[in-house]
């Protein structure tokens, strides 16, 4: 390739990943920030970057510390230590209210005795915006979140899905540096959600805000966010984009956080510069892997395989000396566009293999107690050793 | 099955299913028909009698003359008590005394309902309980105790003049500050009990919500937990209200002479004056001044509900 079209696309992914551009300055950052309620570490020395017009996920499970990392930038909690800059601006001591941050609550918390309007034209009017330009902002932002015909409306005659657009509304509408979401999505139900999303992040588009985003739901994380931060523990776990945190993920908490993971623990016996032999007893096969592992032979490692990267044949391969292993259908489940099965092994470990449903007619290939072999390339396994 | 073959037991619960709705509703009703309307309507015809020296010390309203019915009503006690001032004084008195109790009891009852419902869960039921203690002890016997506080010779005046700060002990006792130290005493957990509950149910992030949005804590305050709260408000201000309206115990103890409220009026009516009819016109119109501020409540409340739904 020519260096000038290298060059160009070096300066797009800076542009499009600032995290990969080690000149880019962030917008948010976190530096060692712990918060301790009583003896319990809610959050952890987590430090983390966030960067401008990213749509940032914060995942992990009740009790990551997630919740309060976002507490924390809308000025709820002080951080017990550590700092937190918003723009380059220190936010210690800032209150609530005089952040350039707004949150859009998971309970909406629209105020009960105020119109749809008049709750988003709250911020507005407690900045003292003449009423003329008040009038104008929330015309337009209603028109925006598509609310416009329920203005006059009270919030407890709306639907769930109504609110939600009403609490982002009142949320974006003083233009805020930095939109706070804390499960923007979670009491609303699964179809709703899924076309939810979609909306969020194309209003996020429109608008140009950061957006940083509470949720414990990795199917959530992984549509919207532009980068996600995996918590457990108020520790950060591993930050990446959806694909890198799914593809390579760091530990087995990822790799089990984020979609559906085999692992299989084994010791490493075979360690060269291009390959590496992971021997699993567990699973009774020796894996092998198609780049160098970093260890030392002996040690204790972690194959982890995704299903849908396993292969299922009722006959035996041709190659059976590396991954390939063998057992007996335990379940199966039908979901329509696939078909998940539980194998298992000789061992008596049990592995989960997903194959794509692609024929309408096709009688269904694999019934319980058939003996199988799983089979996988020596791509599909990430090393992970903790 | 055939209904004539079903068991007693069946029969009955059947009969229950159809009927039960009806009884349990009834059985309140005609505890309330009894010892409400009975006694009401008993007072109501007494107002409209003339007062004798005889048993009863009224004249009766209904008499068989000539085979029939005559009807006598005699309007002249509610006239009488629209030309004594005596009456209207009174009836103003006991309204601004209650207004002004409310208001008192609305000042010092808001901020402890609002820190029972922020504090932790087991600290607060410990400080619901303490609100509610006092109803422990006979509300006479409090109601004495603040003799004992406020007297001449009482706590506070032993405790002020042994420490210098006053000569001469002061006058608390039976002026109006203590009918006002009695009254807000006795009915503020009628005050905190119905705003505590508002108030705990109402949502912290709603002022989260407001401080996010650039409200200043007192703003937050203003703006959103007080209209919220109204409920509360308007429940517990009716609850003090309207009771100190004809409050009768604590003005006759605490009071003095010139603290003049309905509640005593009507008892001199009955028991010094023995004019049954005055008193009883007294006590029906005390029932109609506090009559139309429920009604009024209640239609707020229905009208409040409906827009809930």
């Amino acid at each position: 390739m020519p260096e000038a079209v290298l060059e160009r696309a070096h300066e797009d992914v800076h542009k499009t990943q600032p995290w990969n551009n080690p000149d880019a300055v962030p917008y948010i950052r976190f530096e060692n920030v712990t918060k301790k309620f009583g003896d319990f570490y809610a959050v952890d020395d987590v430090s983390l970057d966030i960067y401008r017009h990213e749509l940032f996920a914060l995942l992990g499970g009740s009790g990551c510390g997630k919740t309060t990392l976002l507490r924390m930038l809308a000025g709820f909690e002080e951080p017990t230590s550590g700092k937190i800059y918003i723009d380059g601006v220190d936010m210690a001591g800032v209150p609530a209210y005089e952040r350039p941050t707004n949150m859009m609550f998971q309970s909406y918390a629209l105020f009960p005795h105020m119109t749809v309007e008049q709750n988003v034209a709250f911020g507005l009017v407690q900045d003292g915006v003449s009423r003329s330009e008040i009038k104008e902002l929330v015309a337009e932002m209603l028109g925006l979140v598509q609310m416009s015909k329920f203005a006059k409306r009270k919030p407890h005659q709306l639907s769930g899905g109504q609110r939600q657009r009403v609490a982002l509304a009142r949320s974006l509408i003083k233009r805020p540096k930095v939109l706070l979401l804390d499960e923007p999505l979670g009491a609303l139900d699964k179809k709703l959600r899924e076309q939810t999303q979609f909306e969020l992040v194309n209003i996020q588009e429109k608008v140009g805000t950061t957006f940083v985003m509470v949720t414990h739901d990795q199917e959530e994380a992984m549509t919207m966010a532009s980068r996600i931060a995996v918590m457990n523990e108020g520790v950060i776990s591993q930050t990446g984009t959806p694909f890198e945190l799914y593809e390579y993920p760091n530990s087995r908490y990822t790799a089990n956080f984020l979609g559906q993971v085999n692992l299989l623990e084994g010791v490493l016996v075979d360690d060269d510069e291009k390959y590496a032999v992971i021997k699993s007893d567990e699973a009774n096969c020796d894996i092998y892997i198609d780049h160098a592992v970093q260890g030392h032979e002996g040690m204790t490692f972690w194959a982890a395989i995704r299903p849908e990267r396993l292969r299922l044949t009722k006959t035996e391969p041709e190659e059976t000396k590396y991954n390939c292993v063998s057992g007996k259908i335990e379940e199966i489940g039908y979901l329509g566009g696939i078909s998940t099965y539980h194998v298992r092994l000789e061992s008596g470990k049990r592995i989960k293999v997903t194959e794509p449903n692609t024929g309408r007619h096709n009688e269904p290939t694999y019934t319980w107690e058939d003996r199988v072999w799983v089979s996988w390339e020596a791509g599909a396994a990430s090393v992970l050793n903790k | 099955m055939s209904s004539d073959k079903l068991t007693l037991k069946q029969r009955f619960d059947r009969w229950m299913i159809k009927h039960g709705r009806v009884l349990v509703i009834g059985i309140p009703y005609f505890w309330l028909f009894l010892f409400f309307l009975v006694p009401f309507l008993i007072v109501l015809k007494i107002s409209f009698s003339v007062a004798e020296y005889a048993q009863p010390p009224y004249t009766p309203l209904f008499e068989w003359i000539d085979e029939g019915i005559t009807i006598t009503l005699n309007f002249g006690n509610y006239l009488f008590l629209l030309s004594d001032s005596l009456y209207a004084t009174a009836y103003l008195n006991s309204i601004r005394i209650a207004a002004i109790s409310t208001i008192i009891t609305l000042l010092i009852g808001y901020p402890m309902a609002y820190g029972i419902a922020r504090a932790r869960g087991s600290m607060r039921s410990v400080l619901l309980m303490l609100v509610i203690l006092p109803f422990w002890t006979s509300f006479l016997i409090r109601v004495y105790a603040w003799i004992g506080i406020l007297d001449r010779e009482g706590l506070i005046n032993a405790f002020l003049l042994w420490t210098g700060i006053i000569s001469e002990p002061l006058i608390m006792r039976q002026t109006e500050f203590a009918v006002y130290v009695g009254i807000v005493y006795t009915y503020l957990p009628f005050m905190i009990l119905p705003l505590y509950s508002t108030l705990e149910k109402m949502d912290v992030s709603l002022i989260e919500a407001a401080l996010d949005l650039g409200c200043k804590p007192w703003q937050a305050f203003v703006k959103v937990t007080l209209p919220l709260s109204m409920p509360g408000i308007l429940a517990g201000s009716l609850l003090v209200f309207i009771p100190a309206v004809g409050e009768f115990v604590i003005p006759e103890l605490l009071g003095g002479p010139n603290t003049l409220m309905i509640g005593r009026t009507l008892w001199n009516e009955f028991f010094a004056n023995r004019d049954w009819p005055i008193a009883s016109a007294v006590a029906i119109a005390m029932l109609l001044f506090l009559v139309v501020p429920i009604m009024w409540f209640q239609h707020i409340q229905t009208k409040q509900e409906e827009r809930e739904q």
